[in-house]
């Protein structure tokens, strides 16, 4: 297998511009790609189906379009061409969409999600669908009913998650975009882990429609990449307002580029959020942190200190809406219109009883925990206490947000507690897995926009570290802005990106112990 | 096995009834209550979806603003409030018809609540109907039950779920509990179900064809001593999808239910099924989650507010009310207040406007829906509108008469033909050769009879005593009841005698 | 708050309709009660004067015109269908008959 290393290790801004100047084919960026799925996916296992034959096709047609020259040529959208990984709970037409679970296990589905359409009419070749925790509910992509994704990093961790798939095919150079989805942080601390960019619109920003739901109210798709600008570009291909979603905002979509291209933060105010560090974040994480602020400081921003009391509610009140609305969403895998039917193995053959078979057999123990807990939260008796009380919590969560951001434009914390931890190593423990997700979830309950970006590695373990900012909803803008300088900063100070030090995954040296996991544990997906 | 049940009678000196009932229209709207697809009847299984009429994974519903103001009509017509601001919520069930195992239903915000509605008793008494509320919600796709020897849910092998259905927008019209009724208990519920059926029809924005679940009523009944004030324990009887139906089945449970307070059981709160074969009721299982539906409010939409500038444009557009249009009606056909209020008792208003409207007098339109078709229409025991008579085929059987192709007599006779499936009024008179005939056969044969009783007469006219012809032409017309042709008479009777005219 | 044992569990499972087997229901009970006690403080965060948010971003009066747009055919409506019969969904008894 030979690769073509500077290809698959091009920004998506860089390789736009390698396509428009006709310096490469789309089909020799395409199938760069999918050669390098071929060599490193066995070990990393972020993809559970590659769509070699489709993706070639798209390329080659931009090829095509960009020889023949003249208007549409011209018209071609920017991104034409780049090739992009479409996380699995997003419905796309000609393949496989499995959610990561046995219940939709080789369903395909007759749409195509409006991000997906979105992609398709930007000429953007889709490589396949990647690994994700079962029907998104994770922290570590150990929940995927196809075994788990390893970090590029060191294969024996997890990638986080519940996008795991996402961000580890971005960091190990499988692709150089990809969508994920973020309910409670799956786009951002996947990223943090990986030490790749990832963010979450603001709710209603990115179109939800063709998203396998998990939790209405707190979904969101999103771009995940290597770098800021990236992001931003990918941002603006998906974005805007659909009339499938309700709950989509009409706001035309600010220029997020333009915002990623500004390149200075002087006189900006950057609020650290105090509850959001410092205890119960990990020392590395912690000094990554302090140095970003130093950088930005230097830059000419103010850092100004908030506090945001009530966020000490936002995981309890996130583990009752989410459930609460999953247990709902969640009730139409029943073996009747699609997906997996399981007949009991013995009593009454009732519709009933089968529903509950396909549900016992069809989904993972996350999943079944979360309806149960959902169900429970929604039950007579309980709802104003549990539910009423959760959403009483997220108008807390907004005034704290609101008070904040009345002394900062944009709030930072370390996106996640912990740098990424070892595959099993918190699998039985759910509410530690919860954990991970203490500093993403706020934005989520408050619907304003996150962006994670690496801010080095831990110093206890060489480990990416993540960075996130938060804006005002409808001021994703700033995140790029800010993003963007702070990311220059960090690659000045480290001499070139992140992920350069990362392990090159060929180097026959340093295929590990997780090698063999990963190719025991390929086996449910279809590559 | 059937239920024990006291006379009416003897309930009614027992017992008084209390009534409630949960009326859901189907609105015609073009496309589904969430989804873009067609709200059609009757097409191909599985046609009339897509993907969130499945409730495929990943789909998202969007509210049709027609169906909203629909709604808010139906509310304004039924003198209800109109809710300023209110929202869906998810009903959580599983159940094979319903698609996302949820209905989005409103639940504690209903659009429209606190009307009510005045209804005529057949002897003219205005008797008050209390709404409690008129919420907007989805219609489930339709099961057929099949391996049973009934086509009914119990001893089925198996079923098969068409998604047509599933997503028709329905309003749910909820009464507060009708207490008073006494004996009409019967009568004021196919009155009040009449009354919606001719406000949503008159608004345009159902179909209400109850034949059709366009409208369908599940009626609560209960029973409580005469003077206590607590209500009874209640039975909601579902299924009760014609006007008589719901006369029937009201009458039927007041009996039941009778007949087991009297023998001391307390009475069972649970859904009955309506039986139109049996005219009885029967227990009817109830939904596993029954107790326990986990509402909450619909996180895929958003709240729907209702300025007041929009209430009342939508106020400004409603059509005449049901009773000035009855009002207006009697006049412009000429009733008398009896004739009006027997064509209303009747249930055949709507099918003589149309008759008339198909071309019609007034007259002639009574007269075939009042003397023949009401008849017909108890005896087979469906409601009149429902037996199958078009207003076309009125017109065409009055024409008929008129133009002398055939009598009175015969057009019943074509009547029932058409009833019985047999073709139009023109191939069942052909058919039944029934036609006026036109050849002279018959009047041959009376003129050879009165000839052969009055043979000095013949030879007269054969004589040339052409006068004389009179005497055989009363004869013939007698022996035809008037109905010959007199001229032709004397022709024929010249042919016969083969004399000269 | 009461806390959740293994009836409750059951009970769930059935609204929920998940087969679960008697270890599975006690693992579960074990691990839901010590979520619901993680969560517990919720209920006392916020009093009576403060409004729920069910929206993140509040927007009311969400509509589609009335207008028909594409459809299925039966074909594809049941290409994924565990089981299908002459255009429709199939699907065993709904009751219970023995």
């Amino acid at each position: 297998m030979t690769e073509n290393n500077e290809l698959i290790r091009s920004s998506a801004a860089a390789l736009a511009g390698k396509l428009a100047a006709r310096e490469v084919s789309a089909v020799e960026v395409t199938q760069a790609h999918l050669d390098r799925i071929a060599a490193v996916d066995g070990k990393v296992h972020a993809f559970l189906h590659v769509n070699t034959d489709e993706a070639l096709a798209v390329a080659a047609e931009v090829d095509a379009i960009r020889a023949a020259g003249g208007d549409a040529a011209g018209e071609l959208h920017a991104l034409a061409g780049v090739p992009i990984a479409v996380k699995d709970l997003i419905v796309t037409i000609g393949q496989p969409t499995t959610a990561g679970s046995k219940i939709l296990e080789g369903w395909h589905s007759p749409y195509d999600a409006t991000v997906v359409k979105r992609l398709r009419a930007a000429k953007m070749p889709i490589l396949g669908k990647t690994n994700l925790d079962e029907f998104a509910m994770g922290s570590s992509t150990e929940h995927s009913a196809f075994g788990p994704t390893h970090n590029p990093w060191d294969l024996d961790r997890i990638p986080g998650g519940s996008g795991g798939g996402s961000a580890a095919a971005v960091a190990a150079f499988e692709a150089p975009l990809a969508l994920g989805t973020d309910t409670g942080g799956s786009i951002r601390q996947p990223g943090a882990v990986t030490g790749t960019v990832g963010v979450k619109p603001t709710y209603g920003g990115v179109s939800r429609y063709g998203a396998i739901a998990m939790a209405s109210s707190l979904d969101q798709i999103g771009p995940v990449s290597r770098t800021v600008l990236d992001s931003a570009l990918l941002h603006q291909v998906i974005g805007g307002h659909d009339p499938r979603d309700s709950t989509s905002l009409q706001d035309p979509l600010e220029d997020l580029v333009a915002a990623a291209s500004i390149g200075n933060v002087a006189g900006m105010k950057i609020g650290i959020i105090k509850e959001l560090h410092g205890e119960g974040y990990q020392a590395g994480v912690e000094n990554r942190f302090n140095e970003s602020l130093e950088l930005l400081r230097g830059a000419g921003a103010e850092i100004v200190e908030v506090s945001c009391p009530n966020f000490k509610y936002a995981l309890g009140a996130y583990y009752l809406i989410m459930p609460s609305e999953a247990s709902s969403n969640l009730a139409k895998f029943d073996g009747v219109r699609y997906g997996l039917r399981v007949l009991p193995e013995e009593g009454p053959m009732t519709i009933e009883r089968v529903m509950g078979a396909t549900r016992a057999a069809g989904f993972g123990d996350e999943v079944k925990r979360r309806i149960i807990l959902g169900t429970y939260a929604l039950s007579a008796g309980y709802y104003d206490a549990y539910y009423g009380s959760a959403q009483k919590v997220r108008t807390l969560i907004q005034r704290d947000f609101d008070a904040a951001f009345a002394k900062a434009d944009v709030l930072i914390s370390p996106t996640a507690p912990t740098t990424a931890f070892k595959l099993g190593e918190k699998l039985n423990d759910p509410l530690a897995m919860y954990l991970n997700d203490v500093a993403t979830i706020p934005a989520n309950m408050a619907g304003v926009p996150g962006l994670s970006l690496p801010g080095g590695l831990a110093d206890e373990d060489g480990l990416p570290v993540g960075v996130q900012l938060l804006a005002p909803a409808r001021q994703d803008a700033r995140l790029y802005r800010v993003g963007a300088v702070l990311e220059s900063l960090l690659e000045a100070q480290w001499g070139g990106p992140l992920l350069d030090r990362a392990p090159s995954l060929t180097d026959p040296a340093l295929t590990g112990s997780a090698l063999s996991d990963a190719a025991a544990s390929s086996h449910g997906g279809s590559h | 096995m059937s239920d024990a049940t006291l006379s009416f009678e003897e309930a009614m000196e027992k017992y008084d009834p209390v009534l409630g009932f949960e009326v859901h229209v189907e609105l015609n709207t073009k496309s589904k209550m969430f989804s873009s697809a067609p709200n059609v009847f009757g097409d191909e299984p599985n046609t009339n979806v897509n993907e969130v009429d499945l409730g495929m994974p990943g789909v998202l519903p969007v509210v049709n603003k027609t169906a909203i103001e629909s709604s808010i009509k139906i509310g304004l017509a039924l003198n209800c409030k109109i809710a300023e601001t209110c929202r869906f919520a998810r009903k959580n069930y599983f159940y094979p018809d319903t698609p996302k195992n949820f209905q989005t239903s409103q639940y504690d915000e209903p659009i429209a609540y606190d009307g009510y509605l005045d209804i005529e008793l057949s002897d003219g008494t205005i008797f008050r109907v209390e709404i409690e509320r008129a919420h907007m919600e989805e219609d489930a796709g339709k099961l057929t039950h099949m391996g049973g020897a009934t086509g009914r849910i119990q001893g089925a092998d198996y079923s098969l779920v068409d998604y047509n259905r599933s997503g028709v927008p329905l309003v749910e019209i909820v009464t507060k509990p009708i207490e008073g009724a006494g004996s009409r208990a019967p009568e004021l519920a196919k009155a009040y179900v009449a009354a919606v059926r001719e406000i949503v029809k008159n608004l345009g924005v159902s179909d209400a064809k109850m034949e059709r679940g366009n409208v369908r009523c599940d009626a609560n009944v209960s029973l409580r001593p005469h003077g206590r004030e607590r209500f009874g324990i209640r039975s909601e009887t579902k299924n009760v999808n014609s006007l008589r139906a719901v006369e029937h089945a009201v009458r039927y449970e007041i009996q039941r239910h009778a007949a087991v307070l009297d023998s001391g059981e307390p009475i069972v709160q649970e859904t009955r099924h309506w039986h139109e074969d049996t005219r009885t009721t029967t227990s009817g299982r109830p939904k596993s989650d029954a107790d326990d539906y986990r509402y909450f409010p619909e996180p895929d939409l958003v709240p729907i507010v209702a300025s007041r500038e929009w209430v009342e444009e939508l106020r400004a557009t409603l059509p005449e009310p049901p009773a000035a249009r009855r009002k207006r009606l009697q006049a412009d056909w000429g009733y008398s207040d009896l004739e009006f209020r027997d064509v209303v008792n009747a249930g055949v208003m709507d099918e003589i406007e149309e008759t008339i409207a198909a071309g019609a007098t007034a007259t002639v339109a009574r007269k075939w829906w009042m003397g023949e078709i009401v008849g017909r229409a108890k005896n087979a025991d469906v409601d009149p509108g429902q037996l199958g008579v078009a207003p076309a085929t009125i017109v065409e059987l009055n024409t008929m008469v008129e133009d002398g192709k055939i009598n009175n007599k015969m057009a019943t006779e074509v009547l029932d033909g058409v009833l019985a499936g047999e073709g139009t009024p023109e191939e069942i008179v052909a058919k039944r050769g029934l036609a006026v005939v036109s050849d002279d056969g018959p009047l041959l044969e009376a003129i050879d009879t009165a000839l052969a009783a009055q043979p000095g007469v013949a030879d007269k006219i054969r004589g040339g005593k052409l006068q004389a012809i009179g005497a055989i032409v009363g004869s013939v017309m007698k022996a035809t009841r008037g109905q010959a042709d007199a001229g032709r008479v004397k022709e024929l009777i010249l042919e016969r005698l083969g004399v000269e005219g | 708050m009461a806390a959740i044992n293994r009836d409750d569990v059951a009970h769930l499972a059935h609204l929920a309709h998940i087969e679960m087997s008697a270890e599975e229901l006690d693992r579960m009970a074990g691990e839901l009660a010590v979520i619901v006690e993680s969560v517990k403080s919720v209920s006392e965060a916020a009093g009576d004067d403060v409004p729920a948010t069910s929206h993140p971003i509040p927007l009311t009066n969400v509509f589609r015109e009335d207008v028909v747009g594409h459809t299925f055919t039966a074909e594809q409506a049941l290409s994924g269908a565990p089981d299908a019969y002459e255009g429709r969904f199939k699907v065993p008894a709904i009751l219970d008959e023995g």
